[in-house]
């Protein structure tokens, strides 16, 4: 997440000081990625060195303000219009798990997927109802909760995404269980651990040569 | 027999005791539903996901009353649908249930407004105050310029918007579902899960099968089958909740 980027965007639309930009962030991100104050300065000071801000003055108590700078507009403009990386995609976890589940004989991988579906689907409900609430408070009104919302629209498109992704491991794997009988299973997949399903190509997975591929 | 009688505050509006339902014979037989048990109460919206083939449609005709079950049986509002006379059955699918098929079933000699008022007028409404909730129905749909067109003349999402709203008018208790959202795009969908969510929090019990997580999301309980048999639930167990009061005023398991 760039913290850069979202200052900058805040300071766009006028001069802002540490605490204020903090508390925008959180109000338009829902505090789904928390800020604590020195992350805001040390970012500002980064921010001028890169000649992005400069300082603007400062009122009675003492806040100093930060504008943006022409070169700032720039990066802002640029940032917004080039589309976020996926070249560094987070290691994650539960695709490790389950690359790990299909080749360790005894896990009942069927119910890694379900356990795992169990606990994505209660957390979008979660975040759909913050979103009925939002919606019901008329949130479309302003455009902080706005933001809000469309942020949890996030989570909850990553979170189906999730589960969709693990409703098709399961079918995957449902069709994977080599064939002992001739006659397709009418009784669909075996609870009890059968002989070890090989995994499906996978970026770095090495196929083990021991099993002749099945067309 | 109304919804709420007094002392069995959550007595739940749908009722499913070890439900099974096998079709054709032999070789041939499929047991699309295995030895169901299922409840949904006044307030309550449960979703119901599963693979293609696993039983969602038979379970929701079967809770309808559109198809009886090979054994067990079916409660609406405490009454077995199986002890019911050809003609009350037909009273109980017209007022008491509310029923979105998954092709939407529309009759397409009749208007948009048409199609929904029907089952008010047959069940003696004055055509005129059939009418007027057919639009009131529309409108919260986002409907309410199409009253006067005639399904072929409509797109997809909007015939399937049309038969939610012949589903939710009047006073249904209980709401079934196959697949609302189907043909809607994300906006749409989400916007007839709210519809859905406020009819449930009015006080309508509502069952909806869906492929889509996000959807069930609104639900409060989400059933999952697989090859007939529900294998498990996700979402809080709503009845004590609801016996407190605290079912969906934020006080609940994870409101905030
Ligand atoms: N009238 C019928 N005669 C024979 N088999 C049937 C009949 N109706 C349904 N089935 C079978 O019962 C099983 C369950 O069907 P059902 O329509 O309930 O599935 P579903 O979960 O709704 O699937 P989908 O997601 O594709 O709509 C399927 O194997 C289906 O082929
Ligand atoms: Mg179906």
């Amino acid at each position: 997440m760039s913290i850069r980027h979202g200052l900058l965007a805040l300071l766009d639309q006028g001069p802002r000081y540490g605490y204020q930009l903090r508390s925008e962030f959180e109000a338009r991100t829902g505090a789904t990625w928390p800020l604590n104050v020195g992350q805001v300065y040390t970012t500002l000071g980064r921010l001028e060195r890169d000649g992005l801000v400069e300082p603007s003055g400062e009122d009675d108590e003492g806040h100093v303000f930060y504008a943006v700078t022409e070169k700032g507009r720039a990066e802002l403009r640029s940032w917004f219009g080039s589309p976020v990386s996926r070249d560094d995609p987070p290691r994650d976890e539960l695709a490790i798990k389950l690359a790990m589940a299909v080749t360790v004989p005894g896990v009942d991988v069927r119910e890694v997927v379900q356990a795992q579906r169990r606990h994505s689907i209660r957390a979008l409900q979660d975040c759909t109802r913050l979103k009925a609430r939002a919606m019901a408070e008329g949130a479309a009104d302003s455009d902080g909760d706005l933001a809000w919302l469309l942020v949890l629209d996030q989570m909850i498109f990553r979170t189906e995404a999730e589960v969709r992704w693990l409703d098709h491991c399961e079918s995957r794997l449902a069709r994977h269980r080599p064939a002992a009988a001739a006659a397709p299973a009418a009784t669909g997949p075996r609870a009890e651990p059968g002989p070890e399903p090989e995994p499906e190509p996978h970026g770095s997975f090495r196929r083990r040569g021991t099993r002749p591929r099945r067309a | 027999m109304t919804g709420n009688t007094g002392s069995g505050a959550a007595a739940p509006v749908l009722r499913l005791e070890d439900v099974s339902r096998v079709h054709g014979r032999g070789a041939a037989e499929v047991h699309a539903l295995r030895g169901v048990d299922l409840e949904v109460h006044p307030g309550e919206l449960v979703a119901v996901m599963g693979p293609s083939g696993s039983g969602k449609s038979t379970l929701l005709t079967l809770a309808g009353g559109l198809d009886t079950p090979t054994s067990g049986r079916v409660l609406v509002e405490g009454r077995p649908l199986g002890d019911l006379s050809r003609k009350r059955l037909a009273a109980v699918r017209r007022r008491a249930v509310g029923y979105v098929f998954q092709d939407y079933n529309l009759i397409p000699a009749l208007t948009a407004a048409e199609n929904i008022s029907l089952p008010r007028e047959l069940d003696g409404a004055s055509a005129r105050a059939a009418r007027r909730e057919a639009l009131a129905a529309l409108e919260e749909l986002g409907l309410a310029d199409l009253a006067d067109r005639f399904p072929d003349e409509m797109s997809g999402g909007q015939q399937q918007r049309v038969a939610i709203a012949r589903a939710l008018i009047g006073d249904r208790r209980l709401v079934l579902a196959d697949e609302p959202t189907g043909a809607l795009d994300s906006t749409t969908g989400e916007a007839v899960l709210a519809v859905l969510r406020a009819r449930c929090d009015a006080g309508a019990a509502a069952m909806m099968v869906t492929h889509e997580a996000r959807h069930a999301a609104w639900a409060d309980r989400v059933v999952f089958l697989r090859d007939g048999s529900v294998v498990d639930e996700a979402g809080a167990a709503p009845a004590e909740s609801l016996l407190a009061g605290a079912a969906r005023d934020g006080s609940g398991p994870v409101g905030r």
